[in-house]
This record gives C-alpha cells, sequence and structure tokens, in this order.
C-alpha cells in the first residue's frame, strides 16, 4: 500500500486492474485504492510479472503493506520508490502460475471521489448504478438515490487526516515566512493579448504563467526543491509541482504536475485542465499524490491578499499565490495602478535560510516581468 | 433557441462542472461562481463547453457577462441569434 500523502495511513483495496500472471511495465496502473481523497489508480513501481495478489479487494490494510507479489522484482507495494526486495526471483526460472481467481473488473465505473466514498460506506455496488454526472459519471447523488444515504458524505474523516498532517509538520517543521508583492501587469496584459486571439479550449489562466515561474526560479534554488528524509535533506532534479486544489464538500489535495520547468505554457495549462477534471471525477493516479517536490497555492481571483501555507512533508517549501489586485506602485517618481500579486513562501529552515528564500522569490519577479520567455 | 432552451443548456453544462452542487435552483440574479463555488479553472471549463455547444465565440473580455445566470442567457442569445 504505497504512501500517497504523509496524511495517509491506511487505503482500502476496491479493485485489482491486473491479474496473477500478467505482465506489468512501471508506470502500469494495476489496482484502484480508495483513501480519504478519493479513487487513487496505483501504479506498478517495475517491470515483472504478477504472481500473486496478496490483498483481496474489500480490505483495508495500512501503509507499507505488500499488496502483491511480482516477479523479478519480490514483495513491494506499487509505487514505492524503493521496495524491499524479500524474494527476488528471475522470470524465466518462475514461469508464472495461472492461477484462476476471479477476474478484473473490465470497464470500471466512472465516479466522483465523493460518490465512491458514499458507494463504499453504503455498500453500494458502483456498477449497477447509472451515472448522471459529465461524461455518465457517477456522482454522489446518484449513490445518495441508490442508498437513500443522508446527503452529504462525513468530511471529517478526511479533516482529521488534514489535522494530523498539518500538526506533525508545525511540530517538525521549522518554518520561516516570506512575501513579496509581484506586478504581473505585463504578465496580465501579454495573456489577455494571447488570450484574444485564441478560442476558449486554447486560453491560459494566470495560473500557468505563475506556476512556470515558480518551476523555473526553482533551478537556481534547489535548497526549496525535494524531500527532509531521515538522512536530512534531499535536493531533487525533477521540479513535481503539487498543486492545491479544494474538494468541493470540503478538504483538500495536491496532485502533482511532473516536470514543470520543462513544459511550455501551454502544455502547462492543458495539464492544469486535465488535472482538475480527474481530481473531481476521480482517476487521479499515485504517482501524481506521492511524488510533489514542493506545493503552489494559488488563492485565486475569488479569495484573499496572501496565503501562508503549512509545507506539506516531507517537503521543504510551499509558494502561495494570493489574489491578483490593482494596487498604487510607485514608478519612476510616479504612483501608478498596477496589477500585483502577492507572493509568500513558506520553507523549511533544515534546508534553507531567509536569504535563499528571498533570492528565490525575486527571480519569480524578475522572470514574470517577460512572460514571452516562459 | 427559445430562453428556456438556453437556460437548461447553461444549467446542464453548470451541473457537469459542479455535480456535486444544484444548479437548478440558482439564483438568476447571483453570481454563479459565488453560488456554485466555482473557481477560475472550472469557470473556463464552463465558457469552453458552451463555446463547444452552441459553436459561438466568447472571448475574455465577455466573461462577466456570463457570471449571472440571468446575464448569461442574456448574452448567448443575443450571440446565438442569426445574423440580421
Amino acid at each position: 500500500m504505497p504512501s500517497l500523502g504523509a496524511d495517509m495511513v491506511a487505503g482500502t483495496l476496491v479493485e485489482w486492474l491486473r491479474r496473477p500472471g500478467d505482465r506489468v511495465r512501471r508506470g502500469d496502473i494495476v489496482a484502484v485504492v480508495e483513501t480519504q481523497k478519493g479513487a487513487i489508480e496505483i501504479e506498478i513501481f517495475q517491470d515483472g510479472v504478477i504472481e500473486r495478489l496478496l490483498v483481496e479487494v474489500g480490505t483495508t490494510v495500512p501503509v507499507g503493506t505488500p499488496l502483491a507479489l511480482v516477479s523479478g522484482i519480490g514483495v513491494g507495494a506499487p509505487a514505492a520508490p524503493t521496495p524491499p526486495p524479500l524474494r527476488p526471483e528471475a522470470v524465466v526460472q518462475a514461469p508464472a502460475p495461472r492461477v484462476p481467481i476471479p477476474g478484473p473488473q473490465v470497464g470500471r465505473p466512472l465516479a466522483s471521489p465523493a460518490a465512491r466514498r458514499i458507494a463504499q460506506q453504503f455498500g453500494v455496488d458502483l456498477r449497477a448504478l447509472r451515472g448522471t454526472g459529465p461524461g455518465g459519471a457517477i456522482v454522489s447523488a446518484d449513490v445518495e438515490q441508490a442508498a437513500k444515504a443522508p446527503r452529504r458524505f462525513d468530511p471529517a474523516e478526511m479533516r482529521r487526516a488534514i489535522g494530523a498532517a498539518m500538526a506533525r509538520s508545525k511540530r517538525e517543521i521549522p518554518h520561516y515566512y516570506l512575501s513579496t508583492t509581484i506586478d504581473i501587469t505585463v504578465a496580465q496584459r501579454w495573456m489577455e493579448a494571447r488570450n484574444a486571439e485564441r478560442p476558449p479550449p486554447q486560453r491560459l489562466l494566470l495560473a500557468a504563467p505563475l506556476l512556470k515561474a515558480v518551476a523555473l526560479a526553482l533551478r537556481g534554488s534547489p535548497e526549496l526543491n525535494g524531500y527532509h528524509g531521515e538522512r536530512g535533506f534531499e535536493p531533487s532534479p525533477a521540479i513535481h509541482i503539487g498543486v492545491a486544489i479544494a474538494i468541493r464538500g470540503g478538504g483538500l489535495m495536491a496532485p502533482a504536475i511532473h516536470d514543470v520547468d520543462k513544459l511550455g505554457v501551454d502544455e502547462l495549462m492543458a495539464k492544469l485542465r486535465d488535472l482538475g477534471m480527474r481530481a473531481r471525477s476521480g482517476g487521479l493516479r499515485s504517482s501524481e499524490l506521492s511524488d510533489s517536490t514542493i506545493t503552489v497555492t494559488n488563492i485565486g481571483e475569488r479569495g484573499v491578499e496572501a496565503v501562508f501555507g503549512i509545507i506539506y512533508p516531507p517537503q521543504v517549501a510551499l509558494v502561495g499565490l494570493g489574489k491578483p489586485m490593482e494596487r498604487p506602485a510607485v514608478i519612476e517618481g510616479k504612483v501608478l495602478p498596477r496589477r500585483t500579486i502577492v507572493a509568500t513562501l513558506s520553507a523549511d529552515h533544515r534546508a534553507s535560510d531567509g536569504h535563499r528564500g528571498a533570492l528565490f522569490l525575486a527571480e519569480m519577479d524578475r522572470l514574470l516581468q517577460a512572460p514571452e520567455q516562459l | 433557441m427559445t430562453r428556456e432552451e438556453v437556460r437548461g443548456l447553461i444549467v446542464e453544462t453548470l451541473g457537469n462542472i459542479a455535480p456535486e452542487a444544484d444548479a437548478s435552483t440558482l439564483d438568476p440574479k447571483a453570481d454563479i461562481r459565488e453560488s456554485l463555488d466555482i473557481d477560475s479553472l472550472d469557470f473556463l471549463n464552463f465558457v469552453i463547453a458552451v463555446h463547444e455547444r452552441l459553436r459561438i465565440d466568447i472571448p475574455e473580455v465577455d466573461y462577466p457577462r456570463l457570471f449571472t445566470l440571468d446575464g448569461a442567457i442574456d448574452y448567448l442569445m443575443q450571440k446565438a441569434a442569426p445574423p440580421k
């Protein structure tokens, strides 16, 4: 059972998508696990052949419990970065026995995380339902109707999980906080001019250039990007940004967009839209919930001026972006109205100092003054 | 399209974007971003869906006209009307 975030202690296996004898490749989706964050697709971490499934559908097991035996690599939880090699066997020597077991449910119903949660709570079979959501997806109302369940799921469990992870963060991580106001007038105009020439599906939101600026600025500040583990801070060469997304009905999650520094802004925007859709309708993958190297929380247009986040362990920094606002600015002796945004940084003093954090925010500012180069 | 048809299309589209909210009981004068708790990404998806279904262009500068249900109906009826 892979850890899909610091706030996860256990998960329920709701579906096997592969069966013993199947050859799998690293990154294949092999199972679906139900967590407080909804149904997550579990990717396998290495190539091999599935020997045996160790956890039955419907069973809740703690993080770290082996889910399946895969020949060639031994026992381990799918998507775990370093699985313990308990019984390494060569694929050639141990041909996988084809044990006839109930097959995986091919054609898994599309359902929102809330719908899956309620379905599990009330023992409703999602396959028996007809969805009324986007693309025929099953939404919570469909399940509630089938289960005659209360109107909303109880978000208390997710709240407790978030509370536990944040308490751990505040207890263990010596946070420092920085804040700066960035002039985004140029970036906003550049984006508007670009969007004016494009149909809606190709338009950008401000989040795209902002995330790209964060990623590029991180290249010069590796002390802010990576994990704090048992051996202290380990910087990550890859820049995977966890994007905080509020969940309707309460709670939040921060699935990752991978290698943001290498994506063009259009590509990044497409990924952001895709991630938003999947966070809502289900279908997030395990790697997206476990390998962010930093988190960005973007308060959005209807929010407040500034947000000071709590770092999500084992990460070492979090960037907060406030609501874009018109503010008076002094430019060459004149007071002018400018479009601005307050960017904040919460960072781990075990990995960096305020000086580094300040350089990072200043670099973000500099990059946003030339948005066409992002 | 009649006013009622345009209303139905908007409500259905919003229902796809905010499936856990009830778009059918919207206050026609309220800001849908507030009443359905939709963010800028949701709103962009709403514009894209309407754009694709009605095959009309919705420039970004016109977005504020779509912030209420009534405003959106007026705007889309005007845009979808055949040119005179």
